[in-house]
């Protein structure tokens, strides 16, 4: 629990301490050192199918620019959406009445943990034998992808949330409603924040890979066809645009939660 | 022990005058953690009203497990607590506990952790907050309202431990070690400003401490406890005058002589 925790804390010590442009500038540093590989790689060549940087941002803006990659998003985050929503209400929910009750946890953790642990991959086939090819089995796929993740770390966090706050709040006669409100669920809110985040990079694995091996539609579609002309360019460009975009998301899911949450981590940026 | 006196009326029934100023009873409290840790044996005690009493004795002696028992956040083996001659059976609002580890809600500003325990019984936002504001000051942190706990040093941290536990308006506060994470400076700056504090709100405090000198300074009341199982070894009343200044106290030969010999009694137990 404190791992996560304590690293966001010390990124943010280091922030007052030598002011936002320098953090800044260290990250800005380490993505285009990381595009500078790329472009050498693509340069050399690796590979006659592995496109430089330059290639693949042209493609990309390219793919934007005739609608081509909207429409495959349209697509995409239909799946994605509704399996993360699902994920994350049902989720968050069980993990907490897990924290919260012994005989939840017995019930659940074993499931979840084998979830987890189990290649997914080897499992969409399963899915597609039950669910068919269409949205349902994709939104099954982000979902068995994303859930275990949030339920697991919601009740880690709710299971570890501090017995000292639980016991002042008892002190001043706190009902148990008002632990769980008030106490336990703020004090968990970071650890459930991460699972969520992990949740969400998740479910995008899960909504691609059902998109490579179920039906071709979407981004999936994009990559298959590319690759299928060997269109390499494209082909990557569209691999680029979900790593983007998911970490896009998952970054503005944090905004999200020191904002409305923990408002006390944004003091010192 | 007599377990028939449950109501209310103890004092007209003819039983000493000390018996009936005291607001806390404690009645053969017997404290096993598991069935082998035994923490604490037939403890009897009377905590008298308006005074500031202090459990002191070694390390784990069971001085936060009596406290604890007393403020109704654990449950004795066996024995009662009384509360103004009624037997009580977990947390109320006429007892407020300051913790050791401050237990302030990290994500809150220090204005709502102080209103905390208004909160939790619905009263109203601006009502609270008035309250609170009023400790605030009190304890010695206003202009820290809108802060958040880490951004505040270890000894105002405690201080709105402090102010929270006032806030309630409870007769009874129970302080765990609340000086033990602040630096020597600060500990006698506070000890001073609770004896203040405490002149004001007539409040009546037990108190755990490790600190010989810090209980004879501070207590009308000490009580020694022998190591585990814990037991009462003696209770010592030091009465030593107040309208000395807090260094003359120091100096003075009463006050020397009790820490002599709460240390002499002490020794025996670290050989
Ligand atoms: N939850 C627990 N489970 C088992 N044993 C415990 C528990 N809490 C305390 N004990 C044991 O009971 C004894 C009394 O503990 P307590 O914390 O009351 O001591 P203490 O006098 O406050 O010590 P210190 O001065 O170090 O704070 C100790 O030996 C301790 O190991
Ligand atoms: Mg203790």
């Amino acid at each position: 629990m404190a791992t996560t925790i304590g690293l966001s804390n010390a990124e943010k010590s280091e922030a007052s301490a030598f002011g936002l442009s320098k953090i800044t500038l260290y990250q800005l540093l380490s993505i285009l050192g990381l595009f500078a590989l790329w472009e050498i790689g693509g340069l050399v060549p690796i590979s006659v199918a592995f496109p430089t940087f330059s290639e693949t941002t042209v493609a990309l803006f390219e793919m934007i620019a005739d609608g081509r990659m909207i429409a495959a998003y349209a697509d995409t985050l239909k799946p994605l959406l509704i399996g993360i929503g699902i994920s994350a209400g049902f989720g968050v929910t069980l993990g907490v009445a897990m924290g919260l009750n012994r005989r939840f946890q017995w019930f659940w953790e074993p499931i979840f943990i084998v979830l987890q642990a189990a290649p997914v991959a080897a499992l969409i086939p399963l899915i597609t034998f039950i669910y068919g090819i269409g949205l349902a089995a994709k939104v099954v796929a982000v979902i068995i992808l994303a859930l275990p993740i949030i339920v697991l770390n919601s009740y880690k966090a709710v299971r570890n949330a501090s017995a000292s706050l639980i016991q002042m709040c008892q002190s001043f006669q706190g009902t148990r409603l008002q632990q769980i409100w008030k106490v336990i669920i703020p004090n968990a809110s970071p650890v459930i924040f991460a699972g969520l985040r992990l949740g969400v990079a998740a479910g995008f694995i899960g909504v691609i890979l059902a998109e490579l091996l179920i039906t071709p539609t979407g981004i999936g579609d994009l990559i298959t066809y590319h690759r299928s002309v060997a269109e390499y360019a494209e082909m990557y460009a569209a691999v680029f645009s979900v790593i983007v975009f998911s970490a896009i998301t998952v970054g503005s899911l944090e905004r999200a939660e020191t904002r409305f949450f923990r408002p006390d981590k944004k003091v010192g940026r | 022990m007599p377990t028939s006196l449950q109501s209310m009326p103890r004092a007209d029934d003819g039983a000493p005058v000390s018996k009936t100023e005291n607001i806390v009873e404690v009645r053969d409290i017997t404290k096993f953690y598991g069935t082998d840790v035994h923490a604490l044996e037939k403890i009897n005690l009377g905590i008298p009203v308006g005074q500031m009493t202090t459990f002191l004795g070694p390390s784990g002696c069971g001085k936060t497990t009596l406290l604890k028992i007393i403020a109704g956040l654990l449950e004795p083996t066996s024995g009662e607590i009384l509360i103004k001659g009624a037997p009580v059976s977990g947390p109320g609002p006429e007892r407020a506990f300051v913790f050791q580890d401050f237990a302030l809600l990290p994500w809150a500003t220090v204005l709502r952790n102080v209103a905390f325990g208004l909160e939790l019984r619905h009263e109203a936002k601006n009502e609270r907050e008035k309250v609170a504001r009023h400790y605030i000051a009190e304890v010695g942190i206003s202009g820290f309202e809108q802060k958040y706990p880490h951004e505040l040093s270890g000894g105002m941290r405690q201080r709105v431990g402090l102010a929270r536990a006032l806030a309630v308006n409870a007769e009874v506060l129970l302080m765990d070690e609340p000086f033990s994470a602040v630096d020597e400076q600060t500990r006698r700056k506070f000890q001073e400003d609770l004896l203040h504090l405490l002149a004001v709100e007539k409040k009546t405090v037990i108190f755990v401490t490790h600190s010989i000198e810090e209980a004879v300074y501070l207590s009308d009341q000490i009580v020694l406890l022998s190591p585990r199982p814990g037991r009462i070894h003696s209770i010592i009343r030091p009465e030593i005058s107040r309208d000395a200044g807090p260094d003359e106290i120091r100096r003075d030969k009463n006050y020397l002589d009790h820490v002599e010999e709460i240390w002499q009694d002490l020794r025996k137990y670290l050989e």
